[in-house]
């Protein structure tokens, strides 16, 4: 029985000293999530990604702009001493929308010519791609007319001149 | 983002009836494109257009919402005030009338390639591009 008691106390001091040692040769979670920071700062690709460290797992969050910049951060993380693995959480930003192709002046000056041939009383012209309208039009008919018109795309309209009935 | 400020609205009920959204600020033009399930959703839009910028007068925003057919339009009729409508030989003004069609007459769409200019046969058998604006389609 004492042989027994003997054995385990000695298990429980050695257990305790191994886990000692452990934690010494451990780096701190804040300390990894320092390093890491640290790390994808220095690379402008992945400057935008922002890590939690717990137990050792990196969590990385934030928006990358496409799927190489994404692993990038994660191949960034993982390279830092301490990181057991890495949760990538990054998402990837959507792609900017196209510009808006506006027709050359011509072209539009030809497709007001068919938008307003019925419109009598009213003038116009094309100015650095801007429609320019003057003179009077009835509400009903410019609320149809600027629906025609904004399907020419044009850089928008200078109507200073234009009253609306 | 000030026009995106001041369409919030407009924008708001776009995200929420319009597919195919797309909104952008360019040189001081803000441009709404998108295609609507109805003619009442479009309707709706250009009412809160209306009502953020009375009569459309300033001038920086240009709004191209089409209504989606769920089948495609073969009949249209001819809705012009009272007048009635040329068919032309090519989609312009510039192009020579080969054709008539009278006002409220329904015309075969046989093309619908360009927003503006649709390709019809009338009644008559005369074939020719009129300009949309006076074509409603028929269910």
């Amino acid at each position: 029985m004492k042989k027994l008691l003997t054995s385990v106390s000695l298990l429980a001091f050695l257990a305790i000293a191994i886990s000692f040692s452990a934690c010494k040769g451990k780096l701190k979670d804040a300390d990894i999530k320092t390093a890491v920071e640290a790390a994808l700062k220095a690379d402008p690709m992945a400057a935008g990604s922002m890590v939690e460290v717990k137990d050792g797992i990196a969590t990385l969050t934030g928006e990358c702009k496409d799927d190489m910049c994404k692993n990038l951060c994660a191949e960034i993380a993982g390279k830092i001493k301490g990181v057991k693995s890495v949760v990538n959480n990054c998402t990837i930003a959507p792609p900017p929308a196209a510009p808006v192709i506006n027709p050359e002046d011509e072209v539009l000056t030809k497709a007001l010519t068919d938008a307003l041939k019925d419109h009598s009383g009213m003038g116009f012209a094309v100015k650095d791609g801007k429609i320019v309208l003057t003179g009077e039009i009835a509400k009903a008919k410019w609320a149809m007319l600027k629906q025609t018109l904004d399907k020419l795309k044009s850089k928008g309209y200078d109507l200073t001149g234009l009253t609306i009935k | 983002m000030a026009l995106q400020d001041k369409y919030q609205e407009l924008i708001t009920a776009a995200t929420a009836g319009v597919s195919n959204l797309q909104v952008r600020e360019q040189e001081g033009v803000l441009y709404i494109d998108g295609e609507a399930p109805d003619g009442a959703t479009k309707d709706k839009l250009w009412a809160i257009y209306d009502k953020l910028d009375p009569n459309f007068l300033s001038g920086d925003l240009v709004m191209n919402i089409n209504v989606v057919a769920s089948a495609p339009v073969t009949k249209a009729k001819v809705t012009t005030e009272r007048s009635n409508l040329n068919i032309r030989k090519g989609p312009g003004t510039d192009q020579p009338v080969v054709g008539k069609a009278a006002h409220h007459e329904i015309v075969t769409v046989v093309s619908q390639s360009s927003d503006l200019w649709w390709l019809v046969r009338t009644e008559d058998g005369e074939e020719g591009y009129a300009y949309a604006q006076y074509l409603t389609p028929e269910s």
